[in-house]
């Protein structure tokens, strides 16, 4: 299964809607990745709103993705992480300091606005 | 214990499955959607852990009753190299797998109950339990 990745101006955008099983998270990070570096965009939302489980492995993917990207010199912000989810990945644990959050897709767009300085 | 449904962990996609049923079982039992999470959450790292440490085992659940109240019985059962030195997998940030190290000591914080039970060479076994509040 692969995710779409939806190119908007200099932005890429993703909403991710299935049960994420490892293989496809990998898969998405290549193409994330690989998109970036095909349409050398400089921000990124990732909306999570459908997600309703976030385990340990699919938030390192998570993390690292943001990582990764801010390597290549593009922004990521993830949004839409739900109440369920934000509960379960601080009892497990992981608190994703290091990404940037927004509560939905619109105020992920206005903060990469902001953090990019358009 | 006779427990009612198993789900074998066999292949990578098993995780999803067996954390699924876990949700679909847990609303069932009356679990809101934040213990849903939780427990589906707990089945994923438990399920994983045995696709990447032993490479098969089986996830078997129950309802569970004690003094008026109800709960879910989880038990992750596997017969693969065991782990040698239980305290050290229940440290936050262990891992040897590259993963974060986040697994068996997150299950217990998601859990109400948690019981291991390991034999090098042997296998393990997890047992938790989540009541409804």
């Amino acid at each position: 299964m692969r995710i779409p990745i939806l190119k908007l101006h200099n932005y890429l955008l993703i909403s991710i809607q299935i049960d994420l099983d490892d293989q496809t998270a990998i898969q998405f990070q290549e193409d994330l990745l690989n998109k970036i570096h095909q349409s050398g965009a400089t921000g990124v939302v990732i909306d999570l709103t459908s997600v309703d489980i976030i385990d340990s492995f699919i938030a390192k993917v998570l993390g690292d993705v943001v990582t990764m990207s801010d390597l290549m010199g593009a922004k990521v912000v993830l949004t839409g992480i739900q109440p369920a989810v934000a509960v379960t990945l601080i009892d497990l644990g992981i608190h994703l300091n290091e990404v940037t959050t927004a509560l939905d897709l619109e105020q992920g767009l206005i903060k990469l606005r902001q953090e990019l300085e358009e | 214990m006779d427990f009612r449904t198993c789900v074998n962990i066999q292949k990578e996609w098993d995780i999803v499955g067996a954390r699924q049923f876990g949700r679909d079982f847990s609303k069932k039992l009356g679990f809101g959607i934040v213990d849903q999470a939780r427990i589906a959450t707990a089945i994923s790292e438990l399920a994983r852990n045995i696709y990447l440490y032993a490479g098969s085992g089986k996830i078997c659940f129950d309802e569970v009753e004690n003094v008026g109240s109800r709960g879910i019985c989880i038990i992750a059962i596997d017969t693969g190299p065991g782990i040698k030195d239980i305290s050290q997998v229940m440290e936050d940030g262990y891992s040897t797998s590259g993963g974060l190290g986040a697994g068996l000591p997150g299950v217990k914080r998601l859990m109400d109950e948690f019981d291991i039970s390991s034999k090098t060479g042997e296998g393990t076994e997890i047992r938790v339990v989540k009541w409804v509040r």
